[in-house]
């Protein structure tokens, strides 16, 4: 790791002013992206701003929506019961996550804010039609994700907290790295009665909806819907784990597996 | 049978220190004014290396040096040699390209070191790294094995990139018998490249000492002497004598650790030029590039059949990549532990084989578990099951067809061993039994109905190992003689102290090597110390690699041991003022025959040291033996691996759901132990098949050079092993062992991919199965 | 920059720079060098220490997100004549070979033995997949944590 000044905010303010007086900072959330980055010397801010002794942004609390704060932990949400009382596909999501122990520290508003295009908390993001609430606004799901490692999140902006639309149903699969166990394809499939939402991560370089899968899905969930859906890997990610036509594939088969956990 | 004799599942002695972290491995001992390096280390897979610019390098704070290949060279520092002379079929010398600890004209593959950075702190070591300056002028590289030979040239020495062309075999008979064939099957097989990553990265710390001028090196190795002996003759650091190498506990090997490298090299150089220790240790990226890796064959294989299903004949061609350079004994490994393995268990009549070793621009191939032997045995067993569907006959059934039967030992096969024993067949039946094979049609079935493809898949695999007979090594090309030694040093007050040339790193040796002289000796387990890893402490020792430390090593220990069982019956005659010949010793207790009279180990031991009226010309003071052990063979383990998989047809991923693998050890000493060691050579072997391939792109960048994209199989990636030996004990070492470190990793592979290849009804396939190749044979079927 | 953490119940203030990892804290400053480094991507899990109570591994951790903090590590769970449950059954069950994942696997194990319900082979299986061993073939340690679940 290069030399860096670590400061540890007490509030979102003093964050967002902490970087404000820093030549080049960066945020600190879980770490669990960052620090591996540091180590690599990938990266070299001069000042790394740690978020995570803010108090109340790690909240969870269920009514309309299930709102969880940007530094509620992976094993906290795959452990809430109010999470999973709401929406067991986003507790069994977070519980697929990295490792335990990545679990133990990492966050989901550093999952989110970092846009990794193998991470898992975009696809629930965007089928679940989460607003993302931030220090300075609200962001929809479908605004938010703009390509690799890229946000609709300005320069210095802090993801305070996630609110998820609760679905009638909801179903996630993953295909894991089986090196990195990071997903080469994740899809969660989410019902909302009006409207069926697929969000597919993994595949692309940022997370996106599937509108081959809404539309196949459009007249409910069905496995049979699926049967014969093919889905365009033009631009998919391709590596030695998986060519994009393999991605491909696969985010049909995972759509049926979500759909089928979904059903139950 | 004792609770801690032979053959009893003793807990080992060493864990305890494991299991409550008080473990020593290298990088856990810092020595008082210790600085740090950090290696320079190439990006480009071919290059010329230009200026080295260390200016700005120097100026960080806390820089102490920067070093580069020139400044080792200008020292006197050599190469490091490769240990093994394998000549070509024409009679030539293999070509062995100069290869200087740190480069110095040019850089062969990415992660070369060309120089080392010393600070006082690794920061500062790092960031001095980073300010070196180096021009590079980056010239074409070759990577594909397959197609090194129409390469650029990369040694003026080596032409076609060939470092040898080597043959083993009757080529006119083995011609012949294809000729009167009934059936030929052939198959294309690449054997993966593997990167070993034990656990613990590799670490070494050089110490100087001025007032003596002595150097130390704490170091990850499997074999300390041969450390010292390699950095004395060839590299010149220091002379023998005043070398000290360490390895203390030593964080896995599984070969990598064998071979003498570049760091350990530069690091205690370096400290004698600072006057300082100068440590180092391996972040795992550098492991990847910097720690010699395994396997990477490219080979046709045919084997010729009477239509009976007689095997007649077998012809192998082999290209085997050795990377930039020649490691320590990476020219042995596609060659004496390749070829002389062919014949497998079966009575195959010709065998030939040839091979052609290549330079590539990637890291040194080496030994890496196994070593040779799984190569052979999956050429071997890949085609034998081939040939088994082609010809419509059960698999077990072709194979029983051609065993060598236990009649027929000692059996010279036709590639230059001398089988000792064995019973093949009993292996394989119990292992049939174990996996249930007459139940796996209706498991086939029942996995179809839940909409998985199940296939099942032997490998009866044999290894030569118990390296090795120093004669026969030296006459085949070896530079050092594979005996083993051992002292016995027994205390004034009876406890024991065995000193091993051997080196545990994980294989528990302080607990078995203790049963064995605690049965020997017939006194109490706990009064045995075991120690290692210490030129200091040992006179001289080859190490621990090729399954060799209970088979050499443990034997040396017994001939020691019965050396100080002579020597006490010699004092015992003393004091009874009777001779030699009349004292018997059993379980620990010295006993003048036809009489009452007779002493104690412990008596024996203070009457040796405290010597009253020894008559001093025939009887020296003193109770301690050193001896060399040199076998009069090679062992050869052998068993029978069964495995049984099942495919997700949709995504194409696997599981093994069963897998079977029952070995003969020969005897084995402490059951709890070799399990285990069976059970990690399987996760290795399965590791191979399914998910471990060390990958280059065109240009000589290693692509899988984390655990991000190297995949290692994790612990739901294995089923639980079910493990069983069969025992034909070795004829010719006195414990009648023959070793289990490797068969494993050695019959693992074979067994997993013939069940793949069952389950998805296709004649080859690549390794690893990943997901998207058994994917895609299934869509092509 | 000043931490002040309590390892294996002792309390440290420690001054360290900036961009230190916990791991190196235990290692360097307090030398406690059962807690092992195996690689730099945050993989392997042999740095596994329990911070605050949870398994998290201290190669990605900055000794100031471990200010405050109750670390617990391989030598303060129990010692050679007092054994937890887990070092215990890791021996009885041959659950090591070379032992440098060992200290990690063991602060893994027991943080899974804590926090599951219902714990059968396959779920050790899934819930050791942070930590690599390359000695063991699993096999073993499975075994080990198994028999440990019920001594717990």
């Amino acid at each position: 790791m290069y030399r860096f000044k670590y400061q540890k905010a007490a509030s979102v303010a003093e964050a967002a002013s902490l970087l404000d007086g820093a030549e080049d900072g960066v945020y600190l959330a879980g770490g669990m992206t960052l620090i591996p980055t540091l180590k690599a010397r990938l990266a070299s801010p001069t000042d790394v701003i740690d978020l995570g002794a803010i108090d109340g942004m790690a909240d969870i609390s269920v009514g309309d929506t299930v709102r969880i704060g940007a530094l509620a932990r992976h094993a906290e949400v795959a452990a809430s019961a109010a999470v999973r009382g709401a929406i067991p596909a986003l507790a069994d999501l977070a519980g697929l996550i990295g490792d335990a122990h990545v679990r133990n520290r990492g966050t989901l508003g550093g999952s989110v804010a970092n846009s990794d295009p193998a991470a898992d908390y975009p696809a629930a993001v965007l089928a679940l039609n989460a607003v993302v609430h931030t220090d300075r606004r609200t962001i929809a799901a479908d605004d938010f994700f703009k390509g690799l490692f890229e946000t609709a999140l300005e320069p210095g902006e802090i993801v305070k907290s996630l609110a998820f639309q609760i679905p009638r149903r909801a179903g996630y699969a993953k295909f894991p790295n089986p090196a990195s166990r990071y997903a080469i394809v994740g899809v969660m499939v989410a019902d909302f009665g009006a409207e069926v939402r697929v969000g597919v991560t993994g595949a692309g370089a940022c997370a996106f909806r599937s509108a081959e899968l809404e539309r196949a899905l459009a007249g409910g969930l069905a496995a049979e819907a699926l049967a014969d859906v093919t889905i365009p890997y033009d631009g998919f990610n391709s590596d030695i784990h998986a060519s994009a036509e393999y991605r491909g594939h696969l985010v049909a088969v995972m759509a049926q597996r979500a759909v089928a956990a979904a059903i139950g | 049978m004792s609770e801690t004799g032979i053959g009893a599942s003793v807990k080992r002695r060493e864990d305890l220190r494991f299991i409550t972290g008080a473990g020593r491995y290298t990088d856990d001992i810092d020595q008082p004014g210790q600085a740090y390096a950090v290696f320079l280390r190439s990006p480009h897979a071919r290059a010329a290396i230009g200026s080295i610019d260390a200016s700005a390098a120097l100026q960080v704070p806390g820089v102490l040096a920067v070093y580069t290949g020139q400044d080792l060279a200008a020292d006197g520092i050599g190469d490091l040699p490769c240990g093994w002379m394998v000549k070509s079929k024409d009679g030539s010398d293999m070509i062995q390209p100069p290869h200087p600890p740190i480069a110095v004209e040019r850089v062969n593959y990415v992660g070369e070191p060309y120089g080392l950075v010393v600070a006082e702190t690794l920061q500062a070591a790092r960031d001095g790294a980073e300010a070196v300056a180096v021009d590079f002028d980056a010239l074409p590289a070759v990577v594909d094995p397959a197609s090194a030979m129409q390469g650029d040239q990369l040694y003026a020495q080596a032409p076609n990139n060939r470092c040898y062309d080597w043959e083993l075999g009757d080529q006119a008979a083995t011609d012949a018998a294809f000729a009167r064939a009934d059936h030929v099957t052939s198959l294309d097989i690449v054997n993966n490249r593997l990167i070993p990553n034990a656990m613990e990265p590799r670490a070494a710390t050089g110490c100087f000492d001025a007032a003596s001028g002595d150097y130390t090196l704490y170091t990850t190795s499997q074999n300390p002497h041969l450390a010292r002996l390699v950095m004395a003759a060839f590299v010149q650091v220091a002379p023998e004598s005043k070398l000290r190498v360490v390895s203390p506990d030593v964080g896995g090997g599984f070969g990598s650790k064998i071979f003498v490298y570049a760091e350990e090299t530069a690091v205690t150089w370096a400290a004698g030029k600072l006057r300082r220790p100068v440590k180092w240790r391996a972040e795992r990226a550098e492991s990847f590039l910097a720690d010699a890796h395994g396997r990477d064959h490219v080979t046709k294989a045919e084997l010729a059949l009477a239509a009976d299903g007689e095997m007649l004949g077998l012809r192998v061609s082999t290209i085997a990549n050795m990377g930039a350079y020649l490691s320590t004994f990476a020219s042995s490994v596609p060659t004496y532990l390749y070829g002389t393995l062919l014949a497998g268990q079966y009575k195959t009549p010709a065998v030939y084989v040839g091979v052609q070793a290549v330079f590539t621009n990637t890291s040194p191939v080496d030994a890496y578990r196994g070593a040779g032997r799984p190569e052979a045995t999956y050429v071997v067993e890949r085609l034998v099951e081939t040939a088994a569907r082609e010809l419509k006959m059960d698999p077990t059934a072709l194979r029983r067809r051609n065993f060598i039967q236990p009649a027929d030992f000692p059996y010279e096969t036709p590639v230059a061993l001398v089988y000792d024993t064995g019973d093949y067949e009993a292996s394989l039946n119990r292992a049939l039994e174990h996996v249930d094979y007459a139940g796996f049609a209706a498991r086939r079935d029942a996995a179809q109905a839940r909409g998985k493809r199940r296939g099942i898949g032997f490998s009866c695999y044999i290894e030569a190992c118990g390296l090795a007979p120093s004669q026969v090594a030296l006459s085949l090309g070896a530079g050092v003689g594979l005996f083993e030694s051992a002292e016995v040093r027994v205390n004034v007050t009876g406890s024991v102290t065995v000193i091993t040339g051997a080196h545990s790193h994980g294989q528990g040796h302080e607990t078995t090597f203790a049963q064995i002289v605690s049965e020997r000796l017939g006194i109490p387990f706990d009064s045995v110390e075991v120690a290692h890893g210490d030129t200091s402490r040992g006179d001289y020792g080859l190490g621990t690699y090729g399954s060799r430390s209970l088979a050499v090593g443990g034997s040396a220990i017994v001939k020691a041991s019965d050396k100080i069982i002579a020597k006490g019956k010699k004092i015992v005659a003393h004091a009874f003022e009777t001779t030699d010949e009349q004292i018997d010793f059993t379980e620990g207790v010295f006993a003048e025959r036809d009489s009452n009279r007779s002493m104690t180990f412990g008596e024996v031991a203070f009457a040796a040291y405290v010597p009253a009226n020894f008559p001093l010309d025939e009887l020296e003071p003193g109770l301690s033996e050193k001896a060399f052990y040199d076998p009069g063979n090679f062992t050869y383990p052998a068993g029978a691996h069964v495995c049984e998989v099942e495919v997700d047809a949709e995504t194409g991923v696997l599981e093994i759901v069963k897998f079977v693998a029952v070995d003969d050890f020969g005897h084995v000493i402490n059951p709890m132990i070799v399990a285990g060691q069976v059970h990690g050579g399987l996760c290795q072997g399965i590791g191979q098949a399914l998910c471990e391939h060390g990958v280059y792109d065109a240009s000589g960048q290693l692509v899988t050079g984390s655990f991000l994209d190297y995949c290692m199989p994790r612990a739901d990636d294995v089923p639980s092993f079910v493990v069983d030996t069969t025992v034909t004990p070795c004829t010719h070492n006195p414990l009648g062992v023959k070793g289990c470190g490797e068969a494993g990793a050695i019959g693992a592979t074979a067994a997993v991919m013939n069940a793949v290849t069952d389950a998805l009804g296709v004649k080859e396939l690549a390794m690893p199965a990943r997901s998207e190749v058994v994917w895609r044979a299934l869509s092509a079927a | 920059m000043e931490v002040t953490l309590t390892v294996n119940g002792t309390a440290h203030a420690l001054d360290v720079p900036d961009n230190m990892l916990l791991v190196e804290v235990l290692r360097e400053r307090l030398r406690l060098t059962g807690t092992h480094v195996g690689c730099d991507t945050s993989q392997c899990g042999a740095c596994v220490v329990h911070m605050d109570g949870r398994a998290v591994k201290s190669c990605t951790v900055l000794a100031g997100q471990a200010d405050g903090a109750d670390v617990t590590t391989i030598e303060g769970i129990g010692a050679p004549d007092d054994l937890h449950p887990m070092q215990a059954a890791f021996r009885e069950c041959h659950a090591l070979q070379c032992g440098f994942c060992t200290p990690g696997m063991i602060m893994a194990a027991i943080d899974l033995v804590n926090t599951s319900e219902q714990l059968d082979e396959q779920a050790v299986r899934e819930g050791l997949e942070g930590n690599l061993c390359r000695c063991t073939g699993y096999h073993n340690i499975v075994r080990a944590v198994l028999a440990a679940r019920d001594a717990m």
